[in-house]
């Protein structure tokens, strides 16, 4: 009697499971079906969903714009992002986990705090900023902006991580004469990189999906794939089918990412660091 | 030591790829660079822009395509902060005279060969302000009716060579077939300043409604806004399809497209598209009439512009003016004609274009569009005299804000969450205190 309950409850959990998966995954999966209609068939009212598939959309896509120099950006500002993030968060992460001050909670508190703000709110100090430093549409500045936007999750993401690494492991290689450089690079970073790369991973989601900034701080040289997506929103016009194929396009390259590191991003993420 | 040796690899190399990011983005001397929206005429612009850029070997154009709210955000931020990174903008006759008066942009001095005579005065006018002319028409647009022939035929309708607003709803109740998803009107029902604003502007216009008085009082509780907005509503919900709130030009289009609209009031450049059969299932049964009437009759009327302007952040004035110059010529025209045939020419523009035979018989609807816009009066008068000009918005710059909040009070009564009344004396006291806040009004 319990067996048979047990079963019902992991058959009900998993049509539940696959249930929320579908229904999450179907803004996708109609985006990339509408990427291969026609234009009147991607406004077709009731929506198709059999239809003799066309190329027509992404043959314009790259007909109008040169996506390579977009995805190239997205690649730069995303990667330096990311790696500039983790470069500096692990040094602070480290010493807020095993050197804690009686400031360290209220200064966790406080670097999360400001992603509490509505970017828009500081767009002209940031924009001012950046033109007087003359880093207007460049990869460098939108790699800056990212970085200091992301960095919180990444010090926090870190900071839980590396508090689950005995404080003993380390003292040990203190004992065999580590100094801290070498302490926190052979002996924590090796014992914590599944968490370093499920957070790495998840900065350059977030970098590579960041909208606010890309549109307001880049024009055509450092334009990324989110300005790539947006140029093809149109006023007037017939647009569906090839937004959805410059949607599928930019989102392509960072979901085959995430499904090809997904165990990794999961057992990162669940497991900790030395469990 | 290895991996100490990896990570100094990594950063010198991401060092590397950001320093060489920030060297690749000096812009290069000559480079003109273009901010556009995204529209089958920018697009055609585009790519015989190649033939700009042979005859001006010392000049690279460098394009920018943004949604037009984004266009609009980008620019503004760049012509206000006078960052100088943009060198051509595509602006509405909307921003022309306010961007003017704040000093934002160049005087355009096109030289002698350009025939600034054959622009249409209407869309001259509306790019002028105090006597000097700042940007030039890419191409313009007013407002008519479209309508299904074959449904007016099956219901025993005919179309009046001006039609009333009486007789649109009228025509509206006989042919609805909800049933089969034929809706009798469809109309802008999207919030926004350019997107319901834009047509209830223009229908508040005819029957007789105006956004202020001479004081500029908010005049929204008139009996005029009354009646303006019972016909939208009533005529939306009777006869307008499911969910009309969501619905901007580009929704509409698609749904006259593909068949399920009996008439539609709305811009003229939906005329090219209607008629294209790649883009619409009923382009062998559109008809066109000019816009409704309603009780007042006259009043200010849409005129529309997407126009070519140049910055006076701009760095390179002269070779942005002779860009402007080429895409807006006579010899333009005759390219895209060339090229991709009249049907794309850029409408509304040049009177040459509707004197050359070709264009009349690529477009049937040209005699109508260039009616309208002819005929088209953004500064023509209201029932009572008024302190602003513009037809489909108000040129201010606080309409947008203003436009986009009674934008969203108007969507409210079609969604039944308020009365026409509670909406109008709603909008009345909104209005009222966004011009006090902008020291507009006392």
């Amino acid at each position: 009697m319990a067996l048979k309950t047990k079963t019902s409850t992991q058959i009900g959990v998993t049509i539940l499971g696959w249930g929320i998966a579908l229904w999450l995954f179907f803004p996708i999966f109609w985006m990339i079906l509408t990427s291969f209609k026609s234009e009147v068939q991607a406004i077709s009212t009731p929506p198709k969903l059999f239809f003799m598939p066309t190329l027509s959309s992404y043959a314009e896509v790259f007909e109008r714009a040169n996506y390579w120099h977009f995805a190239l950006n997205t690649v730069i500002v995303s990667v330096g992002a990311t790696a500039v993030a983790i470069a500096l968060a692990v040094p602070a992460a480290y010493s807020m986990a095993f050197m804690p001050s009686k400031r360290t909670r209220g200064t966790l508190l406080w670097m999360l705090s400001t992603r509490m703000l509505p970017p828009v709110g500081v767009l002209v100090p940031i924009y001012i900023l950046a033109r007087n430093t003359h880093l207007l549409d460049t990869c460098t500045g939108l790699a800056i902006v990212d970085m200091l936007t992301n960095l919180p999750i990444i010090v926090w993401m870190l900071y839980t991580f590396f508090r689950e690494v005995p404080a003993p492991i380390l003292e040990a290689g203190r004992m065999d004469g580590a100094t801290r450089w070498q302490e926190m690079t052979m002996v924590l970073l090796p014992l914590a990189l599944p968490g370093i790369a499920s957070t790495a991973l998840l900065s350059l989601i977030l970098c590579w999906n960041e909208a606010f900034w890309s549109l307001n701080l880049t024009s055509s040289h450092a334009a990324p794939l989110t300005a790539f997506i947006a140029s093809f929103s149109s006023p007037e016009g017939l647009f569906f089918g090839k937004l959805s194929a410059a949607s599928t396009l930019a989102v392509a390259p960072i979901l085959v990412f995430g499904w090809i590191s997904q165990k990794q991003l999961v057992r990162g993420l669940t497991f900790g660091a030395v469990k | 030591m290895l991996r100490l040796k990896s990570t100094r690899t990594v950063l010198c190399t991401l060092g590397a790829l950001l320093a060489g990011s920030v060297l690749s983005s000096a812009q290069a001397a000559g480079t003109l660079t273009i901010a556009t929206v995204n529209n089958g005429d920018m697009i055609v612009m585009r790519q015989l822009s190649t033939e700009f850029e042979k005859a001006h070997p010392d000049i690279h154009l460098n394009w920018v395509t943004l949604e037009e709210n984004v266009l609009r955000q980008r620019v503004t931020t760049d012509i206000a902060m006078k960052t100088g990174q943009f060198d051509v903008v595509t602006i509405g006759n909307y921003e022309v005279p306010i961007w003017a008066k704040q000093g934002w942009l160049t005087e355009i001095k096109p030289d002698d060969a350009y025939d600034m005579n054959d622009i249409l005065p209407s869309v001259r006018e509306s790019l002028t302000a105090d006597g000097k002319l700042y940007a030039l028409p890419f191409y313009a647009e007013s407002v008519i009716t479209y309508y299904r022939k074959d449904l007016f035929q099956k219901a025993g309708l005919t179309m009046p060579e001006q039609p009333t607003y009486d007789q649109i709803r009228q025509f509206a109740d006989k042919i609805t077939d909800k049933p089969n998803q034929v809706y009798g009107i469809c109309l802008r029902g999207k919030p926004g300043w350019g997107e319901n604003m834009a047509y209830i502007s223009s229908l508040a216009n005819t029957f007789g409604a105006q956004w202020f008085d001479m004081s500029w009082k908010p005049t929204l509780t008139s009996d005029a806004w009354k009646a303006t907005l019972n016909w939208y509503v009533s005529a939306l919900k009777a006869d307008g399809p499911p969910g009309a709130t969501s619905n901007g030009f580009n929704e509409n289009l698609a749904l006259f497209a593909s068949g399920h609209c009996g008439i539609w009031i709305d811009s003229t450049v939906a005329g090219g598209l209607l008629f294209d059969p790649k883009q619409s299932q009923v382009a062998n049964t559109v008809g066109f009439a000019p816009a409704p009437k309603g009780p007042y009759g006259k009043g200010p009327t849409w005129l529309w512009s997407w126009s070519l302007a140049v910055p006076v952040s701009s760095h390179q004035s002269a070779d942005a003016q002779a860009f402007i110059a080429w895409a807006t010529s006579k010899d333009y025209v005759k390219l895209v004609a060339e090229r991709k045939g009249w049907v794309a020419a850029p409408p509304g523009t040049r009177a040459s274009t509707y004197a050359a035979p070709e264009y009349l018989k690529a477009a049937p609807f040209a005699s109508f569009v260039l009616n309208a816009i002819k005929t088209a009066d953004p500064n023509g008068p209201t029932a009572q005299p008024r302190p602003y000009t513009g037809a489909q918005f108000v040129a201010i710059p606080e309409f947008q804000s203003i436009g986009t909040q009674v934008g969203q009070t108007v969507a409210a009564t079609l969604s039944d969450q308020m009365t026409v009344d509670q909406a109008l004396t709603s909008a009345q006291a909104s209005i009222t205190r966004a011009l006090r806040q902008s020291g507009r009004a006392r």
